[in-house]
């Protein structure tokens, strides 16, 4: 497979939702909703990503990885039995698809890492990045708690079933249909992009991935995966996670407010937003995009700070419905409040009960 | 006196059909190439004076003078060009050093021309700036690794105490030019032009005329070797302090104002006698280490309660990075890199034609290696030397750099003709002499405009290429080396620079 770009090109559909009260819902009710976008893709990537779906392994990082063939595996199972307890290892379940094709081997291990406590998000971070540059052939997909990412190169309705998502149940669904104008025919290119139990789709193409690059690159992210998008999960590890900021002030890091309303925002404010504006200048994603992102806690729908994607967004109850277009949310449901989210404005739903 | 065998440069040819005998280019030329000869109503020209700054044929109201180059008629000879003969000669004639003005002239290769910007096509749009925001807001200085935020009732509140900023509209600053080297008038219309552009203007080792202390807030105050004119006041009216190690025209050489030029206000902002050589040393003679320097840097940090912050700017020379690192862990808030092309008001020819490397090349590298230390965002990076254009800033910019220094670019807006005669304090146009007939020759309203226009016309043209990159905001183009692609470069070159050759 040869890669011609540092930098993927894509379209795409986007539909999320999260039951804040922690309902786990079935996986066909997301492939419902992202199929009715079928003509935002053109069927070289399609994917999704689920909270919940592991209950019974919920302590242990639930580890998704391709790999080209066995060698490749083996090398990868080596690297995971040297630095991790593997409490389960299997292939995660698939069915024929006629038109999912040449899949490569597709694991899944349930690990805890060999490391002292209060330390385990790091070290899992560092060994997906190195599994992904320095193994060859081998991708992490998902490496999260409780939660899992499924992708293949095809249209999002058709990998749903290959991966036989009706038989999961979520509190959080993220899908994404693709639309890719390079880099055809690469699993690990279709969406979700993820770390640890940061996932992101994205509709959208980010002119500052130059800088997002080798920002990251500074905290030790190693961008491997060939596609703008996987800077959007790592900015998210690295901000929410590691330096701990609240999810508003993140928005406003990845989709700035302009300088004009800063001046006008009151002081204290203005204070706030010049300071994350001059130190994360280099974390301000320019370009078009909207993006789904899923974590433990919640899902987070953005837009760029000029919206130049669409995306709008609907309740019901405790539900919350994120997607590119209207269609996908009323396909699944009936909203009792639709409204389209405002530029660089985070539509934020948090999971409030208990995982059910 | 024997003949001189140097050659003049430029031939003056009047056309005498259309001389009207104003006198002009008599009362306007310094250096004495025009005189009239009332018996025979004549004005004779002594072409082997001429240096070629065009202020007679600027100002000839009938159009009746033309220079042109002298048609050197050597033998042709491919080592041993006119300029070398030339510069021999002169050596033969007076035992001295060379002196010479303005930047590096030689043919080195220019990068910025072998380096191509991106725009966007489809997958993104481009982003027109007459219709929508477009940002070229920069802030220069110390940055915290990362924020630490409260949740309050009120919403998120700003833990983190943010080191001191300076915040510029256009990332283009005016480099240090000192009271001395340059005219109180050229000074005056930079402090003027940088307040109304909401940029800084830099005194260079010249200290700070009284007559200039309102616009401290635009002022970058320079701790040079020689510490002229440094004093309490002179460091609380600023708005940042530089410390200057090395400069672009001449790395590792000091500064020499001459007595001539040290006329009583000179002499007053300098804390020297008048008519006294004004020597800069080579070195700082209290920084001899890097741990020296950062004994400086806070000296000075402290002097002003660490309000606003210090710069070390160095000539860029071949173990910049390395430098930079250590600038940065010394505690520096801005680090300037001076290239080989930066302008002097007098340097030592041999030493502003042979020493230094190419800016783009320092900047890719001190970029690249302060970012493998994961040190970057503790200082800004300003670079200087030689720039044009808004297409070198931008280059610049994407290439790692925070902002940029201008010095020649700005002279030359308000009249600079780049005769490289600045050492002889006899500038025609009133921008390199202390010289009272001739330096009220810049009329600082005039040449103020001068400079605002030129930095707004950059700033539009800028904001035009980001959108066509369809980026909306200058910090997500700085670094952004993925935004340049290079042509006619070595696989080695295309390394150092961080950059793919176009087509790829």
């Amino acid at each position: 497979m040869e890669m011609r770009s540092e930098k993927d090109i894509s379209g795409c559909s986007l539909a999320g939702f999260i039951s804040e009260s922690g309902e786990r819902i079935s996986g066909d009710v997301i492939i419902s909703s992202i199929a009715v976008m079928h003509e935002r893709g053109n069927g070289l990537g399609g994917g999704f990503a689920a909270y919940g779906i592991y209950p019974d392994y919920r302590d242990y990082y639930a580890l998704h990885l391709i790999c080209d063939d066995d060698k490749s595996r083996e090398q990868a199972e080596r690297f995971i039995e040297n630095n991790f307890y593997i409490e389960c290892k299997e292939p995660i379940p698939t069915r024929n698809v006629p038109s999912i094709t040449d899949p490569p081997i597709l694991m899944r291990y349930f690990i805890k890492p060999m490391v002292e406590s209060g330390k385990e998000d790091d070290f899992v971070m560092h060994a997906a990045m190195k599994i992904n540059a320095e193994i060859d052939g081998v991708y992490v997909i998902s490496s999260g708690k409780n939660m899992g990412a499924f992708k293949a190169v095809g249209y999002p309705e058709d990998v749903g079933v290959f991966f036989r998502l009706e038989e999961y149940e979520g509190y959080t669904w993220i899908a994404h249909g693709r639309f890719p104008t390079n880099t055809p025919g690469w699993w690990g290119g279709a969406h979700p992009f993820t770390i640890l139990d940061w996932a992101v789709v994205h509709n959208g193409e980010i002119s500052s991935y130059g800088i997002n690059k080798r920002y990251l690159e500074m905290f030790g992210y190693r961008c491997t995966l060939l596609t703008d998008t996987e800077v959007m999960a790592y900015l998210f590890d690295l901000l929410l996670r590691r330096h701990r900021l609240p999810v508003e002030i993140v928005a406003k890091a990845l989709a700035s407010p302009f300088w004009e309303d800063i001046e006008r925002m009151p002081p204290g404010k203005r204070e706030l937003m010049m300071a994350v504006r001059s130190v994360y200048g280099s974390a301000l994603v320019n370009g078009p995009f909207a993006i789904l992102l899923g974590y433990r806690d919640g899902l987070i729908g953005l837009n760029d700070r000029i919206k130049l994607r669409p995306l709008v967004a609907a309740r019901k109850g405790d539900m919350l419905y994120i997607a590119s277009e209207e269609a996908a949310i009323r396909e699944i449901t009936n909203p009792a409040d639709v409204w389209m989210p405002k530029a660089g404005e985070p539509v934020i739903g948090r999971l409030k009960g208990e995982i059910q | 006196m024997s003949l001189s065998l140097i050659q003049q440069e430029f031939v003056v040819e009047r056309d005498d059909e259309k001389c009207i005998r104003c006198e002009v280019c008599v009362r306007q030329c310094s250096f004495d190439v025009h005189t009239y000869d009332p018996e025979y109503d004549e004005i004779v020209t002594n072409d082997s004076r001429c240096v070629g700054c065009h202020r007679c044929a600027s100002l000839c109201p009938t159009g009746a003078l033309v220079i042109r180059r002298s048609p050197l008629e050597f033998k042709e000879n491919a080592n041993w060009t006119p300029g070398v003969l030339n510069n021999i000669y002169r050596q033969a004639e007076t035992g001295g050093v060379l002196l010479t003005g303005v930047g590096n002239d030689r043919p080195y290769p220019i990068y910025w021309d072998h380096i191509l910007l991106n725009a966007s096509q489809v997958t993104n749009p481009s982003i027109d700036p007459l219709r929508e925001p477009m940002e070229l807001r920069t802030y220069l200085g110390r940055k915290p690794e990362k924020l630490e935020v409260d949740m309050t009732d009120e919403g998120p509140r700003l833990k983190t105490e943010l080191a001191p900023q300076l915040k510029l509209e256009i990332p283009v600053l005016f480099s240090a030019m000192s009271y001395g080297a340059i005219s109180f008038n050229a000074a005056l219309s930079l402090a003027r032009a940088a307040e109304i552009a909401g940029t800084y203007y830099n005194t260079g080792e010249g200290g700070l005329h009284r007559d200039l202390y309102r616009y401290g807030k635009n002022t970058i105050v320079q701790v040079a070797s020689g510490r002229f004119g440094v004093h309490a006041d002179y460091l609380d009216v600023a708005a940042a302090i530089e410390i200057k190690i090395g400069q672009g025209a001449k790395p590792g050489i000091g500064g020499h104002l001459p007595g001539e030029k040290v006329t009583g206000p000179i002499s007053e902002t300098r804390m020297i006698p008048v008519g006294t050589d004004a020597l800069s040393p080579a070195p700082q003679h209290d920084i001899y280490s890097i741990e020296d320097l950062r004994m400086l840097i806070y000296a000075l940090k402290e002097a002003v309660e660490y309000k606003k912050p210090v710069s070390v700017k160095i000539a860029a020379v071949h173990n910049s990075a390395a430098i930079a690192s250590g600038m940065v862990r010394a505690g520096a808030d801005i680090i300037v890199l001076d290239g080989f092309r930066g302008g002097t008001g007098a340097a030592p020819l041999v030493i502003r034609d042979n020493v230094g490397i190419p800016i783009e090349l320092a900047i890719a590298s001190v970029d690249t290696r302060l970012r493998e230390e994961g040190i970057r965002s503790q200082a800004s990076l300003i670079a200087a030397g030689g720039f044009r254009s808004s297409a070198d800033v931008i280059k610049a910019i994407a290439l790692g750099a925070d902002a940029v220094y201008i010095g020649t670019a700005a002279l030359v807006a308000m009249g600079c003709h780049l005769c490289q005669k600045c050492y002889t304090g006899k500038c025609n146009w009133g921008i390199a002499t202390q010289d009272p007939y001739l330096e009220k020759r810049l009329n600082p309203d005039i040449a103020t405009r001068r400079l605002v226009n030129l930095l707004n016309a950059w700033g539009h043209e800028m904001k035009e290429m980001l959108g066509g990159m369809g980026i909306n905001a200058i910090e997500s183009l700085r670094g952004n080396r993925l935004q340049l692609r290079g042509v006619g470069l070595t696989d080695t070159e295309l390394d150092i620079l961080g950059i793919l050759p176009a087509g790829r």
